[in-house]
């Protein structure tokens, strides 16, 4: 090829890929961490159930195919951020949905709110994204720390454990769980005895346990995640800690339990909005995803499915993918799915829907691979969130 | 000293002008931005590490703490642009001089613990101080104006950071031919001899590390105002992992290699979704798509092939090839 052919087919190229680009799909950019230390929870079993959801929903809205962009951010913000930017400003896509990760979220939430395009965030946890972060475009969907701080801390009072001590991871994070969870303790007629920080990441938790059995309090509350939680869990049971408390883990994922593994595990309470083996409709959903991915999936992962299904029926609804057209039609809609029953969304871009006490089985309780919780009371939505004004957010006036 | 051999300076006109066209060429400015922040991270090190053969595990620090400075300044104290950045550079020029002093009594490998070490205070202090908002990072940074010339523009502000750039590689490279630079090359050399001559070397080693940690600092504050936000990502240890793969991916010791290997990680990190994408269509073979899921693994596959197969770096091995002459090894 002359040099003159070689540009002029590079440009038809070019010119092709750009016109391909701007077809006219409904598009949504899924941007979580696919390869790093949040993948397992939410990552590429995420993308599978965005995928399931598109193809329930038959493939198209409105006439228009809907297409699935990823992005994996790594963790970095500056990256989650730079993407995102670039798939509203560029890709033309209409809906940031937002994975693991809350200082990502917390990124994006702006330049969604620039762009005018709602911004569903499923895998991040953090109140301030609804909170004093919270924009116009942005829903909480699935959970966020304080459900689950105040859920477990609620329900474990109810069921006599009144005195509690805390093992708390020394960072902002862990810092804000168990002040959600103490406040609730405080609240509910229970008594915090103490508490003792451990660094993050440490691996050798001896001393935190002979100082929470001297307390001599009911109730442990793990104010950790991940592998934190992880270890501490089984260095209680190593140090019999278990024998004389109960384990309170304010935020855990159906996969840390299947890491730690049962005999370890049993006993410990834990909230969660969602669980496989709630009902029939959420068991035929997770075997439908276990076939694809080879585990069951987490509430992220089931959540990501639900915000999908939410986002399109809206569109639906609203007739065009006008980002505050179809919030507007979020904000009216009730959900009901295998995920939430009467969920609903607050002025913030909260939304409500009901948690669940779980108690982690004995080994043998469980009867099935996965078979892992057991339901012990179901926490209503308004109770688990807590009221709107503790939040701080400018839009709920 | 042999001399050695150097890039054609059309290249770098080149380089320039390509930099100037990027935006209307179809670069995402924000891209850009983030690029050129990296570049001008990895010269920085590139500085110490390059010409004076110290290489340092901590200069994360000196660019994550410049950022959040600069973020701090900008968001609760309401300071100006250019006094924000300010200060983020004149607070990586303090955390490096304490740096500086404990590490350039060291060598090698206990330099490099030294300064790894310093910088794991920084990092856990930014995890629990009040103000850095701990793993949600710090939000919600202005980009003001500078001197009257309004940055909301992504184009306007890649052209502010397109000359920030440019003047600072300048600098850095008169830095590195300068008598100053010269003695830096001899102490990397030959240590025991330069201080036979007469030179204090640690001055020279303080002195070179401070003008590293400045570069850095300036790097980091500048890319807190590009993106709005600062996070603890950049003050992680594994930022100065990163910075240390991008300048012996593109070269040690060259001038235009961290710029070079800068751009080759970001644009990975950026885009392995389209590359793997597009080898997925072009091969036909689907391993490549899950390419996506695993960008760092792509990043430290280039690095053992960089370290086997081009020990100088792209541009190491670029310049021995139009050069001709042999560079003696380090």
């Amino acid at each position: 090829m002359k040099p003159k052919q070689l540009i002029l087919a590079l440009a038809l190229t070019l010119g092709a890929a750009t016109l391909a680009h701007a077809g006219d799909s409904v598009k949504i950019g899924y941007i979580t961490d696919l390869s790093g230390v949040y993948s397992a929870v939410d990552g590429p079993g995420g993308e599978a159930a965005i995928k399931m959801a598109i193809h329930d929903f038959g493939g198209s809205v409105l006439g228009r195919k809907i297409e699935l962009m990823d992005f994996d951010h790594q963790n970095k913000a500056d990256l989650a951020a730079a993407k995102a930017k670039e798939y509203l400003s560029q890709d033309g896509v209409d809906m940031l949905l937002g994975g693991t990760n809350s200082a990502t979220a917390l990124a994006m939430a702006p330049i969604a709110a620039q762009y005018k395009k709602p911004f569903i965030v499923v895998g991040a946890g953090a109140s301030s994204i609804v909170g004093k972060q919270c924009t116009p475009y942005t829903v909480m969907y699935a959970y966020n720390t304080t459900a689950l701080a105040r859920g477990t801390a609620s329900a474990v009072i109810k069921h006599g454990g009144k005195s509690w001590y805390f093992l708390t991871a020394d960072y902002a994070f862990g810092k804000s769980l168990e002040d959600e969870a103490a406040k609730v303790v405080n609240a509910d007629g229970g008594k915090v005895v103490g508490q003792v920080l451990a660094p993050l990441g440490a691996s050798d938790f001896s001393s935190y346990m002979l100082q929470a059995q001297a307390s001599k309090a009911q109730v442990l509350g793990l104010a950790n995640a991940g592998g934190d939680a992880d270890n501490a869990i089984k260095q209680a049971n190593q140090f019999g800690v278990t024998k004389s408390m109960k384990l309170a883990g304010l935020l855990l994922f159906l996969t840390d339990i299947h890491s730690v593994g049962l005999p370890a595990a049993q006993g410990l309470y834990l909230t969660t909005p969602w669980y496989w083996n709630q009902n029939a409709q959420s068991r035929a959903w997770a075997e439908r995803y276990f076939k694809q991915m080879k585990a069951m999936p987490t509430f992220l992962q089931a959540g990501d499915y639900s915000a999908v299904m939410s986002y399109l029926k809206a569109v639906k609804a609203a007739g065009t993918t006008d980002g505050t057209k179809v919030m507007a039609e979020m904000r009216k809609m009730k959900v009901n799915d295998m995920y939430m029953h009467g969920g609903s969304m607050r002025p913030s871009g909260l939304m409500i829907h009901d948690m669940y006490l779980m108690q982690v089985k004995t080994p043998a309780e469980s009867k099935e691979p996965w078979d892992y919780y057991k339901l012990v009371q179901t926490i209503p939505g308004n109770e688990a969130f807590g009221p709107a004004a503790a939040y701080g957010c400018s839009l709920e006036k | 000293m042999p001399r050695r051999p150097r890039i054609p300076v059309y290249m770098v006109w080149g380089l320039l002008l390509l930099a100037i066209a990027a935006p209307w060429l179809g670069l995402y400015p924000v891209l850009g931005m983030r690029m050129m922040c990296f570049a001008l991270f990895a010269c920085a090190f590139n500085l110490l590490a390059g010409y004076t053969g110290l290489i340092s595990f901590g200069h994360a620090a000196l660019f994550g703490g410049a950022g959040y400075i600069t973020g701090l300044a900008l968001t609760s104290w309401g300071w100006s642009t250019p006094a924000g950045i300010l200060l983020g550079v004149l607070v990586a020029l303090a955390i490096g001089l304490v740096m500086g002093v404990l590490a350039v009594r060291r060598y090698g490998i206990y330099f490099s613990m030294v300064t790894l070490a310093l910088a794991q205070i920084v990092y856990f202090y930014c995890l629990q101080a009040d103000f850095t908002g701990g793993e949600d990072g710090l939000q919600g940074i202005p980009r003001g104006t500078l001197f009257g010339l309004p940055l909301q523009s992504d184009r306007v502000m890649y052209y502010v950071v397109l000359v920030v750039f440019v003047a600072s590689w300048w600098f850095m490279r008169r830095i590195v031919r300068s008598p100053f630079g010269q003695v830096l090359q001899a102490v990397s050399e030959n240590e025991p001899r330069t201080i036979s001559l007469g030179y204090r070397a640690n001055r020279y080693k303080l002195g070179v590390f401070l003008l590293s940690a400045g570069f850095a600092g300036l790097a980091g504050a500048l890319k807190s105002v590009v993106m709005g936000f600062e996070t603890l990502t950049d003050v992680h240890w594994s930022t100065s992992g990163l910075v240390i793969l991008m300048t012996l991916v593109g070269g040690l010791g060259t001038d235009l290699g961290p710029i070079l290997g800068a751009v080759i990680i970001t644009v990975l990190e950026e885009k392995m979704g389209t590359i793997s994408r597009f080898l997925e269509q072009l091969t036909g073979i689907h391993w490549f798509a899950t390419l996506n899921d695993s960008a760092s693994m792509v990043n430290g596959a280039i690095f053992v092939l960089c370290v086997l197969l081009f020990r100088r770096g792209i541009v190491g091995a670029l310049r021995e090839r139009w050069g001709g002459a042999q560079v003696p090894a380090d």
